[in-house]
């Protein structure tokens, strides 16, 4: 298996539907000539052209709402933000059309686009371009939401992404475009939406991490192991449809789970996540759901509230040893 | 399998009911403890419910009619199921009449209002669903034998408030609450219900005192490491009887003591009896005119030389036995009890709970305090044994070493300063018993028999008693009893 970046894979992933199904296209800003803020969309102008690679004035409304029309008559568009904190402005297009457009048509108009593109907390770009807004988009049915957070499941998720019919957002980690891993070299690897991973398998408690929050729980896993607690870290990847049996099978296992995310905790993830966890296997719990989440305030510009602001290792550590009522 | 709704007795008194209003109509699913329909009592409108699951197949009786106790007013069976034998049954009469006869029997035998608790307590959870599903429940004597571990009335907090003397140290919780609630994570609750084991006895080790997973499980292995002991006497049996086998074993005076006794564990099976009018105004009367709980003492002397003379005879024959005047005293305190079952007893909101063993709560002194560890169905054990564990209790208990299970839940505390020399004394009642027995020293004192002045071995006791519970002439029975035994301790013999 290849070692490579995620913002490879991802580059990859593209790549290969692009070839695979000429209905795909790229659309975003500096997607083409710059070939990306993030240079995930590298050599995919030299290879398929102005047609299919398009560079976008700056105005997310306006080229997500192309996108949308694009997929309802057929076409596959992939819409790049530069980040997600660029989507606000495109959210009457993405919860308004691209997310009723089946329902409201009675069926007759599928809507099948990636918006995909950078978010979560990025390095000292303070409030408005530091933070995560995949609850914004899973409150709605209609659409798919998915967050990677490994090179491999950035590769196999992007390509099913593309090839599913309904809209999907797509979250990549800014801070992870760089983080290496082995990618499978099979030659049409994909990983279903919807299926969790356990990303390291334990039998004391369950930590339900997302994107940045995966390695964090895995270095934490660690940690814990040398104390004697063995933890399961659960990777639901896909965030909406959300893959509960996997995770409600560990708590079953441990009894006991930490939920771990960037975005700030009200009305999260991880609030839906805990309040399934409670309907679904109540009986199980040994000790209360426990989130930690990002901090229920604006991010900091300053590099050490910064870090204050984001879950790390010594935190998450706290939090198992918590509901393990070990302090 | 359908099953037939009857008109559920929801009073004391109630004879017939009217069907005022149904909640469900036919066809709607329906589960256990969900509310099936009003009810018009003798004394209220109270609301029916399911005791099983399944669909309102056939409705009855319409709202508005008034029917006898027992008679079918509903069947909840399978969607497609054959109910045709049932509704002609119910249809005959046949059915009505068996139903209020086995509602009757089992109003008489206590066992009627723990299959409504029941009900009610599953609507909240699959946890009490498995709770009711799991066999071992029946080994779980401290509970109600069908309610099981998530149905177990909270017990006060057990406060060791003997002997007028500060209660020992507690563990941090017996996982309750200053409301008397019960803190217990689910999966430790549920896991207890599995296993069988009484919530109650033990201490939770999480915040607040929360009963949590790894205290069941130091529990589940304490259970296996005594039920491995048991299985090496010869002659044990299973560790905990049903309660049934427990009833038929409160006679112990009329069967002789086997050489080798069952192992009596966890706190003691009981009935509760709804309080009645009388009971209640007594107890509020009574509560409001001294504390919470309404004592009253009951001092009597009594004549210990044919006690004294057994001991000796007893200690002669045996250099190893080292019995006590408090190991006989307790024996002989717990077979009075089982004659006296309104003394082995405790106040309840609602009740007054009958204990169907007399598991006696021995007051110990220890360092800074006391602590009553307690002999389980002392009125089944032998002197010789009572007096072991007895040493044995109260040496771990020195030593700090007792689990909750063994000084939680007596249902009668006895408390001995007799060594000390004191003459006689009263004892606060350790609630939620209903009485303590304060013991004196023996001593030769000046009686008079038969118009004659002699020596006599003399022993001065106080009982304190609950008078929510006791009333005088009840405790001065019990206590008549008592005496009678140790004046002629060849009673014990019969």
């Amino acid at each position: 298996m290849a070692v490579i970046t995620i913002r490879e894979a991802l580059n990859q992933a593209m790549r290969e539907e692009m070839r695979r199904d000429e209905n795909v296209f790229l659309m975003g800003e500096e997607v083409a000539a710059y070939q990306g803020a993030y240079k995930v969309s590298k050599g995919l102008l030299e290879e398929f052209g102005e047609k299919r690679v398009i560079d976008s004035p700056i105005t997310e409304l306006g080229f997500a709402g192309l996108g949308v029309g694009a997929a309802m008559v057929g076409l596959r568009p992939v819409i790049e933000f530069m980040t997600f904190n660029f989507s606000i402005l495109a959210t009457d297009q993405i919860i308004n059309s691209a997310a009723k457009m089946l329902y409201m048509s009675g069926g007759q108009y599928k809507v099948p686009i990636v918006f995909r593109g950078p978010g979560g907390s990025a390095y000292q770009v303070s409030s408005q371009h530091s933070q995560a807004l995949e609850s914004w988009f899973a409150h709605f049915p209609g659409v798919k939401v998915v967050m990677p957070a490994t090179a491999a499941d950035a590769k196999g998720l992007l390509k099913s992404a593309i090839r599913d019919d309904d809209p999907v957002i797509f979250i990549e980690q800014e801070r992870m475009y760089g983080s290496k891993g082995e990618v499978p070299d099979e030659a049409d690897f994909t990983i279903p939406l919807g299926v969790a991973d356990v990303k390291r398998e334990g039998t004391d408690a369950t930590i339900v991490a997302r994107s940045l929050m995966v390695p964090i729980a895995l270095k934490a896993a660690e940690e814990l192991e040398q104390q004697g607690i063995s933890c399961e870290v659960v990777d639901p990847r896909t965030i909406r449809p959300l893959d509960i049996e996997t995770i409600i099978n560990s708590v079953k296992k441990t009894n006991r789970v930490v939920i771990a995310e960037e975005s700030h905790p009200f009305c999260g993830v991880g609030a839906e996540i805990s309040a399934q966890i409670m309907e679904r296997a109540f009986d199980y719990l040994d000790a209360p759901v426990k989130r930690l989440s990002g901090v229920d305030a604006p991010m900091p510009y300053a590099r050490n509230l910064e870090k204050l602001a984001l879950p790390d290792v010594a935190r998450m550590v706290a939090a198992v040893r918590e509901v393990s009522y070990l302090d | 399998m359908a099953t037939q709704v009857v008109m559920p007795k929801l009073s004391p008194t109630m004879e017939e009911g009217q069907l005022s209003r149904w909640l469900k109509n036919e066809g709607e699913s329906v589960s256990v403890g969900e509310p099936l329909a009003e009810i018009d009592t003798d004394k209220a409108t109270m609301e029916a419910q399911a005791l099983t699951t399944g669909v309102l197949r056939k409705i009855l009786v319409p709202a508005g009619q008034t029917v006898p106790l027992g008679q079918v007013i509903a069947i909840i069976g399978e969607p497609d199921e054959d109910i045709a034998d049932l509704i002609s049954k119910a249809e005959s009469g046949a059915a009505g009449a068996e139903n209020k006869k086995s509602i009757e029997e089992n109003v008489e035998s206590g066992q009627y209002g723990a299959q409504q608790e029941l009900a009610k307590i599953v609507a909240d959870g699959a946890r009490t669903q498995a709770t009711i599903q799991g066999a071992p429940l029946t080994s779980d004597v401290g509970a109600e034998p069908e309610a099981g571990a998530a149905g177990q009335p909270p017990a006060p907090p057990p406060t060791s408030a003997v002997a007028s003397a500060v209660p020992a140290a507690q563990p941090s919780g017996n996982g309750q609450r200053g409301d008397g609630r019960l803190i217990v994570s689910p999966i430790a609750a549920r896991m207890a219900a599995e296993a069988g084991i009484n919530l109650q006895t033990l201490a939770g080790s999480g915040p607040g005192g929360r009963i949590v997973k790894r205290d069941i499980e130091t529990a589940i292995s304490n259970q296996a490491q005594a039920q491995q002991q048991t299985a090496q006497q010869p002659l044990a049996e299973a560790p905990a009887p049903p309660p049934a086998a427990q009833a038929q074993a409160a006679q112990p005076i009329a069967q002789p003591a086997p050489p080798q006794q069952p192992e009596i564990e966890g706190a003691s099976a009981y009935r509760d009896e709804p309080l009645t009018t009388m009971r209640s105004t007594i107890a509020r009367r009574l509560t409001s005119s001294i504390g919470p709980v309404p004592h009253f003492f009951l001092t009597t002397e009594i004549e210990m030389d044919r006690t004294a003379e057994l001991r000796r005879s007893l200690n002669e024959l045996d250099k190893e036995t080292k019995i006590s005047f408090n190991d006989i005293i307790v024996k002989v305190a717990a077979v009075a009890l089982i004659q006296h079952p309104q003394v082995n007893a405790s106040f309840q909101e609602k009740a007054v709970r009958y204990y169907e063993r007399a598991d006696i709560g021995v007051a110990v002194a220890i360092e800074d305090g006391l602590i009553t560890p307690i002999i389980r169905g002392a009125d089944q054990k032998a002197v010789g044994r009572i007096s072991r564990e007895v040493r044995e209790l109260a040496e771990r208990a020195r030593n700090r070493k007792l689990q909750p299970n063994e000084y939680t839940g007596a249902t009668f505390s006895i408390s001995n300063l007799g060594m000390l020399g004191i003459d006689e004394f009263t004892a606060v009642i350790n609630p939620p018993e209903a009485a303590i027995l304060a013991i004196g020293a023996v001593q030769p004192k000046p009686v008079v028999r038969e118009g004659e002045v002699m020596v006599r071995q003399m022993m001065r006791v106080t009982m304190s008693c609950d008078h929510r519970v006791i009333d005088g002439a009840t405790g001065a029975q019990f206590l008549q009893t008592f005496k009678k035994i140790l004046e002629n301790p060849l009673l014990l013999m019969i």
